[in-house]
């Protein structure tokens, strides 16, 4: 007896003949593994991170303002006066600590396991890009909340990032956007921040997996290798 | 896996399974905050209602439409903003006035008495009213809005009423 086919499995194939879902299904996750652990799986929960921190960050700028005058009540107005602005404020305050840690961790499992050699050299470098962009998304939402910590931070961090001989003192003043911490600074730190770190992370994070779907998964290294 | 019963849950089946129940229990738990988030401020309460001194009577002239502005600062998110009103306050009589509200009953323009027609009319898409208040020509659906008042040792008080 054939059944004809439902709407949805109608739907399906027609969509399929124009877009070749079964081949992307089949090329992205039915692809052949080896037999891995849990360790492999810090990759995938640092993208999740990645994914849900676009989203709460998306929403903070519903009220969020980046200027000296409004920045820290409009953070104060999320966290008392917005229905579950404690939650999305709560969610990218510690996605932000936890995806550091995520990355880290990633890094880690792929150092141990060797997973960095040959031919997976570019992954690795688009890796440490990853990593070192992470760390900037940290930097630079810092300062938004825009109170005492943040300034504070914010002013030791420039400092810090002037110490190289020479091109130093430039670095500090591009950073800051003139000698001091001020409004330019704010308003630089949250273009960084929403804008151009995330979407150069967006496109490196695609060109990591588009290789590690190409390239495959590494096996575990053995005893006699 | 050798003995393969068709009413058995495959692995796959069952993984699939779970990870869209799981998956969809995720997005209900963010997805339903974020949209509260987003349309908090329309839930807030609005308003409220206060009366607003306009003076004493002796300022406004018999039959003769006059303008009276006040302003109100209101907390919008982290913000004071001046909320500017205007009203046309027409005496009649000692114990007796007319007070229209110059939003224009159409889309929210400000009207103008123009004395040399004797007509409220409104710049946004020329609708006018008479004297009374009622709709001569125009798109306007109504006639202006009248706002409460009262008289309390000959001083004039309107009755603002929003939300
Ligand atoms: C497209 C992605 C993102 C957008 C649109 C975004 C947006 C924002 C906004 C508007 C704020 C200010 C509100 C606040 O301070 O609570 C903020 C804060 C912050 N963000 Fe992001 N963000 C994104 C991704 C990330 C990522 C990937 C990280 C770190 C790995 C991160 C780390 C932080 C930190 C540390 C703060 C300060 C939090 C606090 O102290 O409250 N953000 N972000
Ligand atoms: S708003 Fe007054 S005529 Fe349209």
């Amino acid at each position: 007896m054939t059944q004809k086919p439902s709407r949805t499995q109608a739907l399906y194939a027609w969509l399929d003949e124009r877009l070749g879902l079964t081949t992307i299904n089949k090329l992205v996750l039915d692809r052949k593994v080896p037999k891995v652990n849990w360790w492999y799986t810090l990759g995938s929960a640092t993208l999740f991170l990645f994914i849900l921190q676009v989203v709460t960050g998306i929403f903070l700028t519903v009220y969020y303002v980046p200027t000296p005058d409004h920045a820290y009540d409009s953070v104060n107005y999320i966290m008392q006066g917005v229905r579950f602005g404690w939650l999305v404020r709560g969610i990218h305050h510690w996605g932000a600590s936890f995806m550091v840690l995520f990355v880290f961790l990633h890094m880690l499992r792929v150092f141990y396991m060797g997973a960095y050699k040959y031919p997976r050299e570019l992954t690795w470098m688009i890796g440490v890009l990853l990593f070192v962009l992470t760390l900037g998304m940290g930097f630079t939402g810092y300062l938004l909340p825009w109170n005492q910590r943040a300034y504070w931070a914010t002013t030791v961090g420039t400092q810090i990032a002037g110490t190289p001989p020479i091109i130093g003192p430039w670095i500090t003043r591009i950073l800051r956007g003139g000698e001091e911490i001020s409004a330019l600074t704010l308003s630089r730190f949250f273009a960084l921040h929403i804008w151009m770190i995330p979407g150069l992370m967006a496109l490196l994070i695609a060109v990591h997996l588009y290789l590690v779907i190409r390239i495959g998964i590494s096996n575990p290294p053995s005893k006699d290798e | 896996m050798s003995s393969h019963n068709p009413h058995d849950l495959s692995r796959r089946d069952f993984f699939k399974i779970v990870s869209s129940f799981v998956g969809s229990l995720m997005g209900l738990i963010l997805g339903l905050p974020l949209i509260s988030y987003f349309v908090s401020p329309a839930l807030d309460e609005q308003g409220g209602e206060k009366w607003i001194p306009a003076g004493p009577l002796d300022n406004y002239p018999v039959g003769e439409p006059t303008l009276f502005t006040f302003t109100l600062t209101k907390q919008h998110g982290w913000e004071k903003t001046a909320q500017s009103y205007g009203v046309y306050i027409i005496r009649h009589s000692d114990t007796e006035v007319t007070v229209f509200s110059n939003v224009c009953t159409h889309l929210a323009c400000r009207v103008r008495w123009h004395d040399d027609v004797s007509e409220f009319i409104c710049p946004c898409h020329d609708a006018h009213f008479a004297e009374d208040g009622t709709v001569i020509s125009g798109p306007a659906p109504r006639p202006l809005d009248k706002y409460e008042y009262k008289i309390e040792d000959g001083t004039l008080y309107l009755h603002l009423v929003e939300g």
